[in-house]
């Protein structure tokens, strides 16, 4: 670009990076969230509560699958397949779905819609269902949301999401090509001097998590790739893109239904199976054509601790309940495809390594923010003079003002709201589960125009307070909505300990953007004490009204 | 003469971020490509394998080549570059078989 490598790289880096920032918060954020989607559902479903707590005895896994099975007989007998999930550590319920076969004239986003709505939950020690659990999507709208966006097409959303994670893996390489001391910035940190300030904190969230964040937008890509880039499929199986799944993919192989009925055997003698092959218990059952001559009934192991995603499965007959296949030792390029799938995903992480990928990903998270802010800082600083001489700043610095309120302090307010719609709608109310996500996308929109109305630092403390209150408050809203408050979370039986961290990690993050408004007001109150005339442009977000 | 200046740069930056974009995904496409037809017939990789691999280091060499885009002295040598490449492999490819 401009002259020398040190330049056009960074030059690329703040371009690259700008023009979708804000999208690419969204996506951290509500990935990040991810790493706990189990116990968000857990809280959001309280219901579900009582059963976590008890420190009853689960029915055997057997048990378990003959009572699905049956609400599913009930429900569904004609499904094109059954997904069951059998209860662990960090899930206490028996949950299932199904797919039906898709009526004439559905639309893919009718289909999305009833599919949502197919599911039902088992309590895990009697094997009823439970009573009232309220509709929600839980931790998995969030987690959905992050690559496949909302209100589009599953599709659409994933390119989007795919080509802002290529500005990013492009804005993380050059922003490394940038720093020829990357070591030595890192412990580098020049606290209230304005510009150099930010500039220091994007360098130590950056740098800190550098091989978290390459390794999460790399292997994001890579779960997808095979959309993103079909050529080599395209040579290598002259188009055929099912034939390509069925090698690389060999599990998720389905038969054709023989449209010939006959009924379901008996899951024990194959989960006794299973269970004698693996010594563990079996995660998942996926029964693809439940009553048909063909149908096949899949065990998948849990994917224990191992980096790879790859989950062992066994498929039998639905009909006989003879072993069909069970999953073939991976190749080399194989295993590997899955550990970065595997590291994307890290269903493998403990209790203490998840909670470090939870942090690398608020520190990706910080990374984003503190580039959107230092391109706002950065730019005013050409406008120095004409501020303060009563002008106005250009165009594009208010764009990026108000676009960085509304998703930098605007965001928070959205899972905030998110979460207190959870327990503040009606629990009749139809449609529920997506009027929860409306009011996630109402409250982000409503903090996006705010924004774009007045991008002032009055702005930045309002919705930064908001979002404070919001997030801060959801144990208390959790202790009038429901018997699990805090107190009986953290010494009560250790089943509920997942939802006494959900307390306490929103409310450390509610803290977190109450202390921002604190050192905003602070910021702006030494200002003002310097004399008006003084101000210095370069220090923060600071608007033409705050001239 | 500033504003000739002006809309040099902007055209340059335009034309770049065009050869970065699609100029490096063909780029990408093609590479990758005959990296898997030439995995499959010089080593004893399974067409599986190849392909997952093939298409991994797809998106290794898309942002190495929109670095290399936007490194380079001007924007016409980087469509050079890019196209040229694109051309050599292509042609490979196509000598190799993979395009029947």
């Amino acid at each position: 670009m401009r002259e020398g490598l040190r330049q056009s790289m960074a030059w690329l880096h703040t371009w690259s990076g700008l023009l979708v920032c804000w999208v690419l918060l969204l996506i951290f954020m509500a990935g990040t969230s991810a790493y706990y989607r189990d116990e968000i559902t857990l809280w959001m479903k309280p219901e579900l509560h009582a059963a976590a707590a008890a420190n009853a005895t689960l029915l055997p896994t057997a048990a378990s699958a003959a009572h699905v099975v049956a609400a599913l007989q009930e429900r569904a007998p004609k499904a094109t397949a059954w997904f069951i999930g059998l209860p662990d550590e960090r899930n206490p319920a028996i949950v299932a779905s199904w797919t039906l076969p898709p009526k004439k004239g559905m639309s893919m986003a009718e289909r999305r819609a009833a599919f949502r709505k197919q599911n039902v939950t088992l309590d895990p020690v009697s094997g009823l269902e439970t009573p009232n659990a309220r509709d929600t999507r839980g931790g998995e709208f969030l987690y959905r949301m992050h690559f496949d966006l909302y209100y589009m097409s599953a599709i659409w959303g994933r390119w989007i999401v795919g080509i802002c994670a290529m500005f990013m893996l492009v804005a993380i390489i050059s922003g490394v090509i940038t720093h020829k001391r990357i070591f030595k910035d890192f412990f580098t940190f020049r606290p209230k001097k304005g510009q150099r300030s930010w500039l220091d904190a994007h360098n130590a969230t950056a740098v800190l998590a550098l091989p978290f964040h390459l390794m999460i937008t790399y292997t994001g890509i890579v779960t997808l790739m095979f959309m993103y880039m079909g050529a080599p499929t395209q040579a290598l199986y002259k188009g055929d893109q099912q034939a390509m799944f069925a090698e690389v993919f060999p599990d998720n192989e389905r038969v054709k239904p023989a449209k010939v009925a006959a009924p379901l055997a008996d899951f024990g003698p194959m989960l006794a199976q299973a269970q004698a092959k693996w010594g563990v218990p079996v995660a998942r059952i996926v029964v693809s054509h439940p009553n048909d001559a063909n149908a096949t009934v899949q065990l998948v192991r849990p994917s224990g601790q191992q980096l790879s995603n790859i989950e062992p499965s066994m498929t039998f007959s639905g009909v006989t309940g003879a072993l069909i296949s069970s999953t073939a030792e991976p190749s080399g390029v194989s295993s590997m495809r899955r550990a970065f799938y595997g590291l994307h995903v890290a269903h493998f992480a403990d209790t203490v390594l998840r909670a470090l990928f939870f942090l690398c990903g608020l520190a990706g998270c910080a990374m984003v923010a503190t580039g959107a802010l230092l391109w706002g800082v950065k730019e005013r600083q050409k406008y120095a003079k004409v501020v303060a001489q009563g002008g106005r700043v250009g165009f594009g610095v208010r764009l990026v003002d108000a676009l960085n309120i509304g998703a930098i302090a605007g965001l928070p307010i959205a899972f905030g709201v998110y979460f207190w719609s959870n327990r503040l709608l009606p629990l009749a109310l139809e449609n529920r589960a997506a009027m929860e996500a409306n009011c996630f996308f109402m409250a982000w929109g409503a903090a996006m125009l705010l924004a774009q109305i007045r991008p002032t630092r009055a702005m930045w403390r309002f919705q930064l307070i908001v979002g404070a209150l919001l997030l801060a408050g959801l144990p208390l809203l959790n202790a009038f909505t429901t018997t699990t408050h805090l107190g009986a979370t953290l010494f009560g039986p250790a089943g509920l300990r997942a939802v006494a961290a959900f307390d306490l990690v929103t409310f450390a993050l509610g803290a977190l953007l109450g202390y921002a408004a604190w050192w905003l007001k602070r910021k702006e109150q030494k200002a003002a004490g310097k004399g008006a005339g003084s101000a210095r442009p370069a220090v923060t977000i600071q608007t033409r009204e705050a001239a | 003469m500033t504003i000739t200046v002006d809309r040099r740069y902007r055209l340059g930056v335009a034309a770049r971020a065009v050869a970065a974009i699609g100029g490096g995904y063909l780029l990408a496409a093609v590479a990758s490509t005959l990296l898997g037809v030439l995995l499959t017939t010089l080593l004893p990789l399974s067409r599986a394998d190849a392909v997952s691999l093939a298409t991994m280091l797809a998106f290794v060499i898309y942002p190495c080549a929109v670095l290399w885009v936007f490194a380079t002295a001007s924007a016409g040598r980087a469509w050079a570059g890019i196209l040229g490449a694109s051309a050599l492999l292509g042609g490979a490819l196509w000598l190799s078989g993979g395009l029947a």
